[in-house]
């Protein structure tokens, strides 16, 4: 594992007491991290403790209701519409459904950021779409539709397109949900080798405890609204708190509740069930 | 409901109706605002035009036959009492250039391709693709929305031609064909008759404004959708509505300005 470097112009991303919501209602509060060049962080959590919110306000897609969200020395709050394009420009994001444009095959999806910002010459720009797709291990698929190819490989081709204009900073959104074991293992290696080869930060969203702790140089926890730790993997590991302990160990009982808590909103709709029978 | 609620109730009404149309207006000034696309990259434009024009041809070409074998079957009954059935290639052609041509392809399209283009921009928001597309900085309403929405108002003249062509052909079947008025007479009558500023030129006018109408209203129901498939469906078949109404009530208008004396 890399170590890593402090020197603050290494900072890529740096979210400063954030909070995150939509509309009136805020999701997560206080968040504070920091993304280096060639680290890759990892965010976990629980289903709906946020983390994707979190990608969409270092996107730019969301403004942060509090706080500061800071992409490459710039407020995200203060930057215009054409300042966020050029941002954008030096990042990469694996959406959690892959979002492929369907009506282009698997070489035209990856292809897409190249010919959209990088005016490179045809055969320069076969080379790197292949070389790219090789990466994920799909170089032969290049040709077939987005409907002829599985989930799993859907993803690897939504990766080698986050990836293809080698940004500066990577966003995976659940990089290894529906893939098989070898190709979770590929991925997590081919995560890890890009942000050691390119110098670029990687913010891996997921739950998959093993793959993210061996690639990750430090993990934050998200739970009920905030960041409730974050260290290296082997701090976490360690750790004696009961949620940490919880979360990684997946354990019924504990401070994280499996139910969803009960509202007035639900009792009222249980009273009119049980009045209409 | 008493008399308080009743008038908030319309004062709430007519201020959505009212901000829905000023978000309508917004997003056409922002389509063409970002319509350079056209220039810079034709290519994406022809490929619309191929996919809206091309694959609602067939039905456009049907139903135009259809429409002048009817127009020639009515139009020789009503003339035939008056003894001027010669006029009957003025009256197909006259019908169809300056309503029926515009006004049913109009119709035809917005069930054909209008539901077509929404379904596909409401899936690609669904998807995801739009929302992709936006954080690669690539501006979707530039990139997606704008070849579209030119497509559309490329297309539709020339279908609106080519409905109307068949349908000529179509009374021209019926009149010369099948009831056996003058060859002569049908052409000649519809040369000196149909004039091409007037009656021709206001038709593609109108079809024109159709293919703003109709693509645009197209396009926004598929960018506002809800991201579900009930979402996509209702905003489907608004297309449909909201276009259909549209051209009626446009048609109405512009008949009005371009054949008052």
């Amino acid at each position: 594992m890399p170590s890593l470097s402090t020197a603050p112009d290494d900072l890529v991303l740096r979210l400063s007491g954030v909070a995150l919501g939509y509309g009136d209602v805020s999701i997560l509060r206080d968040i504070s991290l920091d993304v280096r060049r060639g680290q890759v962080v990892a965010l976990m959590g629980g289903s709906g403790s946020g983390k994707t919110t979190l990608l969409r306000a270092a996107t730019g897609q969301i403004k942060a209701q509090a706080g500061h969200v800071t992409l490459f020395d710039q407020d995200l709050g203060k930057a215009t519409s054409q300042e966020l394009q050029l941002l954008r420009q030096k990042m990469g994001v694996l959406f959690q459904q892959g979002a492929l444009f369907t009506d282009l095959n698997v070489f035209e999806n990856v292809a897409f950021p190249l010919r959209e910002h990088a005016n490179l010459a045809p055969p320069e720009l076969l080379t790197r779409v292949l070389d790219t797709l090789e990466a994920v291990g799909l170089r032969t698929a290049a040709h077939l539709r987005v409907s002829e190819i599985s989930g799993g490989m859907a993803r690897r081709v939504a990766l080698a397109r986050a990836v293809v204009l080698e940004p500066e900073l990577v966003l995976y959104d659940e990089p290894f949900a529906g893939l098989d074991p070898i190709s979770l293992g590929i991925t997590a290696r081919l995560i890890r080798s890009l942000s050691d080869k390119l110098g670029c930060a990687s913010v891996v969203i997921t739950h998959d405890i093993t793959e993210s702790f061996a690639i990750a140089d430090h993990v934050y926890l998200v739970g009920q609204g905030i960041i409730k730790a974050h260290g290296t993997p082997e701090t976490l590991g360690n750790s004696t708190d009961p949620y940490v302990k919880q979360f990684l160990k997946g354990e019924p009982d504990g401070p994280v509740p499996f139910d969803y808590p009960s509202t007035s909103k639900f009792e009222a709709w249980l009273a009119n069930q049980e009045a209409k029978r | 409901m008493s008399l308080n609620a009743f008038l908030i109730a319309i004062g709430r009404a007519i201020r959505t109706r009212v901000s829905g149309l000023g978000v309508f207006a917004r997003f056409f000034w922002l389509l063409l605002q970002r319509s350079g696309i056209v220039f810079s990259r034709p290519r994406l434009v022809s490929q619309q035009i191929h996919f809206i024009g091309n694959y609602s041809l067939l039905i456009i070409a049907v139903s135009g036959l259809f429409v002048g074998f009817v127009l020639g079957l009515q139009g020789y009954y009503t003339l035939n009492r008056y003894g001027s059935e010669e006029a009957l290639g003025l009256l197909v052609a006259l019908s169809l250039t300056r309503e029926l041509g515009p006004v049913v392809t109009a119709l035809l399209f917005a069930g054909r391709a209008g539901t077509s283009l929404t379904a596909e921009i409401g899936l690609m928001k669904a998807g995801e693709q739009l929302a992709a597309m936006e954080v690669m900085a690539v501006d979707p309403v530039r990139r997606v929305l704008a070849p579209r929405f030119w497509g559309g108002v490329i297309a539709m003249p020339i279908l609106a031609a080519v409905f109307s062509m068949v349908g000529i052909l179509g009374g021209w079947i019926v009149g010369v064909l099948m009831i056996g008025i003058d060859t002569g007479a049908f052409w000649s009558q519809m040369q000196s008759g149909v004039d091409v500023w007037k009656d021709v030129m206001n038709g593609v006018i109108k079809s024109v404004v159709f293919g703003v109408a109709v693509t645009l209203i197209a396009l926004y129901e598929g960018w506002q959708c809800r991201p579900t498939p009930e979402g996509v469906a209702r905003a489907t078949t608004r297309t449909v509505v909201a276009g259909s109404l549209a051209v009626l009530g446009l048609d109405f208008l512009l008949t009005a300005l371009m054949f008052s004396s």
